[in-house]
């Protein structure tokens, strides 16, 4: 469980955090959704202690991360995986090396007892025989699922994820945000995913946030997400790109 | 304004390098890191240092040759003058400046474009200090590039001796006397304080450039030709103090 408790945030002039606070639950696909600017990255990476914060607390189960030590922050970043927007996959490393990055930097597990858990995310992922390639070598779709495998390698409790299924086709975006839920629940991890794409709120939206230039404006499911009258809601819901989107998708699903 | 982000600039030059030295990373991925960049950095940059060496050797010796037209200056001076000025100048100075442009812009390339694509981002969520990830195996590596410019040297001079003798415009007796006479053993005791000088800002300044870039692809190019001008005013401005303080 995170909790989060009147996040501001300023860069210079700009206010990009007004006070938000929420609850992200354990065992859980909380997304994040809002139009393009309107804070989602900046709170993620106050989450994941990239971005001070110029006021207000993040509490990881119980504990503030602004009184944790050196050891304790060492040991939260430990249990913390991120799925970034474009991959952030390193494009001097193989696949397999990609993956076993974190086991190598964390663990003092046997090159095989890792080659083992590597594949076995891999696998996970429904990946095979790319071992050997770089990410340059492979899909943008493939590149997610390695950044997924990458992720939880370690066995993390959190899972942060910025904007999964940018730059794919709506078919490949459904599969990796199924692929971010299952795996939430098999792991019981808190997740946290930022979106702005209402075919991942169809799809995973256990618990949702809306922001609108840096306010929390709506918390709720995807229940409740077509039968609320909240204006915020559905200027954002009903804007035309996005319905253009889930149209693609179920034509495509046929 | 100038003036303010100057300071700021520097400011985060030595926040940079004051990160680098701490928080390190776990040694066997180090050691690992170090020796792709002393393959990367140094081993591919051998080919180029050689050629450019070779060939400048050759030409300071006929330059000389040519210049000497007075009866009364001995031939030997072809040998002493590619020793001089290889020594001094050439392969310290000139070979760092062109490996400002070579090292430099790859530097900066790579670690911009592992900025605009949040690799470093990557790094810094699974809790490692990237500044000491990137930039310190950079600088072990370089603490080599004393290696290149002592190849240098003797390519240079090789160059000019095969110049001068196969050129016809000297004898091999007369360039070997050429390269003995009034040696001064400080002088390759400078060259090479130099060029350890030149080796920490050839593996400092671009990473520093690339490190902290914004903005896209086109940013990381903008960045390489930055670097590529803050490198080599650094390297021709010590250049210019450590001669001071050491040879006048
Ligand atoms: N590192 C930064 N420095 C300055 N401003 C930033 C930075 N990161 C984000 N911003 C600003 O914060 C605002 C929100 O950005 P962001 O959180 O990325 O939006 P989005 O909801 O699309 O993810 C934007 O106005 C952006 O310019
Ligand atoms: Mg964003």
């Amino acid at each position: 469980m995170i909790r989060v408790e009147n996040i501001h945030k300023s860069f210079e002039e700009n206010q990009v955090l007004k006070g938000i606070s929420t609850v992200f639950e354990k065992g859980k696909t909380s997304l994040i959704i809002g139009a393009s600017g309107s804070g989602k990255t900046v709170l993620l990476k106050c989450l994941l202690g990239l971005f001070q914060p110029d006021e207000g607390t993040i509490y990881y189960e119980d504990k503030a991360i602004g009184i944790m030590d050196d050891e304790e922050h060492r040991e939260l970043r430990e249990e913390i995986g991120m799925l970034f927007q474009g991959g952030a996959l390193f494009d001097s490393m193989t696949i397999e090396e990609n993956v076993m990055f974190p086991l190598r930097m964390f663990t003092r597990q046997k090159k095989s007892e890792m080659l083992d858990r590597v594949n076995e995310v891999l696998a996970r992922v429904k990946l095979e025989n790319v071992n050997k390639r770089f990410p340059a070598e492979i899909s943008g779709g493939m590149q997610k699922r390695v950044s997924i495998a990458r992720a939880i390698v370690n066995k993390p409790k959190y899972l942060f994820c910025d904007e999964p299924n940018s730059g794919l086709d709506p078919r490949t975006a459904t599969i990796i945000d199924n692929l971010i839920q299952e795996i939430t629940h098999e792991y019981n991890m808190t997740t946290v995913v930022v979106s702005h794409d209402m075919n991942s709120v169809m799809e995973i939206g256990e618990s949702i946030v809306l922001l609108k230039d840096g306010v929390l404006v709506w918390e709720g499911t995807n229940q409740d997400i077509f039968s609320t009258d909240n204006k915020d809601v559905t200027e954002f819901v009903y804007s035309s790109e996005l319905f253009k989107k889930i149209r693609e998708v179920q034509q495509k699903e046929g | 304004m100038v003036i303010t982000n100057l300071i700021k600039d520097i400011g985060s030059y030595f926040i940079m390098l004051k990160r680098v030295f701490s928080g390190f990373t776990k040694g066997s991925v180090l050691k690992e890191l170090i020796f792709k960049e002393i393959d990367d950095l140094i081993i591919g940059s051998l080919g180029i240092v050689a050629f450019i060496s070779f060939f400048v050797g050759g030409v300071i010796a006929i330059q000389t040759a040519l210049n000497l037209e007075n009866p009364l200056i001995p031939k030997s001076l072809i040998g002493f003058a590619t020793r001089q000025s290889m020594i001094l100048e050439f392969a310290p100075t000139f070979i760092s400046i062109i490996m400002a442009g070579k090292m430099g812009s790859f530097i900066t390339s790579s670690i911009g474009s592992m900025r605009v694509t949040e690799q470093i981002d990557a790094l810094d969520v699974m809790g490692i200090n990237s500044l000491n990830y990137l930039v310190f195996p950079k600088i072990v590596a370089l603490m080599l590039f004393p290696l290149l410019i002592a190849l240098s040297m003797f390519l240079g001079i090789t160059g000019g001796y095969l110049a001068g003798v196969y050129g016809g415009f000297t004898s091999t007796g007369e360039f070997v006397a050429g390269l003995q006479d009034s040696f001064e053993p400080f002088h390759l005791t400078y060259a090479f304080i130099k060029t350890f000088v030149f080796a920490f800002i050839l593996a400092t300044v671009p990473s520093w450039q690339g490190y902290f870039m914004k903005g896209g692809a086109l940013e990381v190019g903008k960045a390489s030709t930055n670097s590529f001008v803050w490198t080599s005013v650094l390297i021709i401005l010590s250049n210019y103090i450590i001669t001071q303080l050491l040879l006048s």
